[in-house]
């Protein structure tokens, strides 16, 4: 395997203009590189397609964490290390600083970029499910122009984007949550560090002046063969007091929404045991009234 | 295919190789510049073994392709030691503390523990911290305790003697008062 990654080729732009030329023009598909921890897992493992890479690092428009008035927009580039320590970002999103933590151990989170966690589309992602709840909205670059897409609108299937390969992720968009709304993440694995979830779950969640949920979202991972929002169970808490009765029938309908399977991480009950559970422990954490008995 | 010229700064020193661009910086390191001292467990990222510095943050050097390491600064466990050769206070306490066994995932936890003390300068890490920070190091051999003791008294005797002072005796004094709130929490009941 080793003796197969001499023979491989790298293209090295010095702006994304460059980049989005070689992304369109390459002979045979190349493959855009950033921090690499999953493509060189797979090329050293003998699974990863093509021969040809464009490596994105030396990429300044993808790099960055900006704060505008009512939104951060956060280059493809950044890394979870760099997310982690954004205080000001941090305290905005601390669904989305808590997924950053948890994200493999400090060696990938050094490295790992959240352009490539959402590109890599695995359904175990972390940040992803953060993301989601967070109304993330993705921008993407090739040649012919930029376009935005919600991120709940990018993952088709599994490992499947609605993202043409010639595209290029720049950045992600983060809408400031509504004033007052309580954010959630929690990974559910074999230990606490540096494990691949069973379960990952994140959530917002605020009640209106009338005491009411009036904005809900909550996405998971590992659960469905993409990482998805679970429209069924924020469909049931809208516009509903905190109660545990509400509490039960989010959990019911929850299992609408997931998918989980039979894998050597975890079995598909257990995932929707779990799910439920997570769930539950989410909405006590935004109000105690949600709280059974 | 052809090599392309990587240059960086490699435990100080200016290094260039002319390598694949792909190959594996951990190769790089051991083949082209005859550092062994950063090893392979898995080659997937999951052991650690192969951690090492670049740009001052820890990273698995069997993830990073060659063409990554251009223009860095890399530090490997040859490059922890003082002049000389002779062991930092943090290799120093691994023997002295027992926190090396067979040593296969000796330097890659050197090496963490290094990003660890670099970030915490003047703060000795609470044992939670250090093993959050290792938690990418597998270790077979030692039960990891006595690593992460290493690792903080080697975060003490880098404070400077003052701080140290300073830091134990605020603390005597907090656990005196403790001690009497619990007697009367006690008395209370
Ligand atoms: C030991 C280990 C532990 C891990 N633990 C976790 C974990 O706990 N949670 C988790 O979610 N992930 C984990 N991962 C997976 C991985 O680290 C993340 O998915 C990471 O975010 C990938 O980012 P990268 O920059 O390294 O991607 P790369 O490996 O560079 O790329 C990944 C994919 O995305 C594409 N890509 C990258 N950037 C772009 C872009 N800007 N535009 C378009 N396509 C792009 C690449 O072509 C490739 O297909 C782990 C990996 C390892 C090796
Ligand atoms: S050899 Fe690199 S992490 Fe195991
Ligand atoms: S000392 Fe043997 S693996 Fe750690």
């Amino acid at each position: 395997m080793r003796t197969a990654l001499s023979t491989l080729a790298v293209a090295r732009p010095r702006d994304l203009a460059e980049a989005l030329v070689l992304m369109r023009d390459g002979a045979g598909r190349p493959i855009p590189i950033a921090g690499g921890t999953d493509l060189l897992v797979y090329l050293n493992a003998g699974t990863q397609k093509g021969d040809r890479f464009v490596d994105l690092r030396s990429l300044a428009e993808l790099r960055g964490i900006r704060a505008g008035t009512d939104r951060f927009t956060v280059g493809a580039l950044t890394t979870f290390s760099e997310i982690r320590e954004h205080a000001a970002l941090a305290r905005r999103f601390p669904a989305l600083a808590a997924a950053a933590a948890e994200v493999g151990g400090r060696q990938i989170q050094n490295r790992a970029t959240v352009g490539g966690n959402i590109a890599n589309a695995s359904p175990a992602a972390d940040s992803t499910p953060a993301l989601l709840a967070l109304d993330a909205i993705v921008h993407v670059r090739s040649s012919d122009g930029a376009r935005v897409i919600a991120l709940d609108r990018l993952f088709r299937g599994y490992r499947d984007l609605t993202m043409r390969p010639d595209e290029l992720i720049t950045a992600v968009e983060l809408p400031f949550a509504p004033e007052r709304s309580v954010q959630f993440f929690r990974k559910v694995g074999t230990r606490r560090a540096q494990s691949i979830s069973k379960v990952v779950m994140a959530g917002v969640l605020r009640l209106g002046r009338d005491g009411r949920v009036d904005h809900v979202r909550i996405a998971l991972g590992s659960v469905a063969p993409v990482t998805l929002r679970a429209r069924a169970a924020e469909a049931s808490l809208a516009g509903i007091a905190p109660s545990p009765v509400a509490s039960y029938r989010a959990r019911a309908a929850l299992m609408d929404d997931i998918a989980p399977i039979d894998d050597i991480r975890s079995d598909r009950e257990y995932r929707r045991a779990v799910s439920g559970n997570v769930l539950e422990q989410f909405l006590r954490s935004a109000d105690p009234r949600f709280a059974r008995g | 295919m052809s090599r392309i010229a990587v240059t960086f700064t490699l435990n100080g020193a200016r290094r260039r190789v002319r390598v694949a661009p792909m190959k594996r910086l951990l190769d790089v390191l051991r083949e082209d510049c005859a550092l062994t001292g950063t090893k392979e467990g898995c080659g997937e990222g999951e052991c650690g073994a192969c951690t090492v510095l670049i740009d001052g943050r820890a990273a698995n050097s069997c993830l990073i392709p060659a063409v990554h390491a251009d223009g860095a600064t890399l530090v490997t466990v040859e490059g922890l030691a003082r002049r000389g050769g002779a062991l930092s206070a943090l290799q120093q306490a691994f023997v002295t503390m027992g926190g090396a066994q067979c040593g296969i995932c000796t330097p890659g936890i050197l090496v963490s523990a290094q990003e660890l003390l670099l970030r915490s300068r003047g703060r000795v890490p609470g044992d939670a911290e250090v093993r959050e920070a290792l938690a990418g190091n597998l270790c077979r051999c030692t039960g990891y305790q006595k690593i992460v003791d290493a690792v903080r008294a080697a975060a003490r005797e880098a404070m400077p003697a003052r701080a140290r002072a300073a830091r134990r005796a605020p603390k005597a004094r907090a656990t005196a008062k403790a001690r009497r709130t619990a007697k009367r929490a006690r008395r209370a009941r």
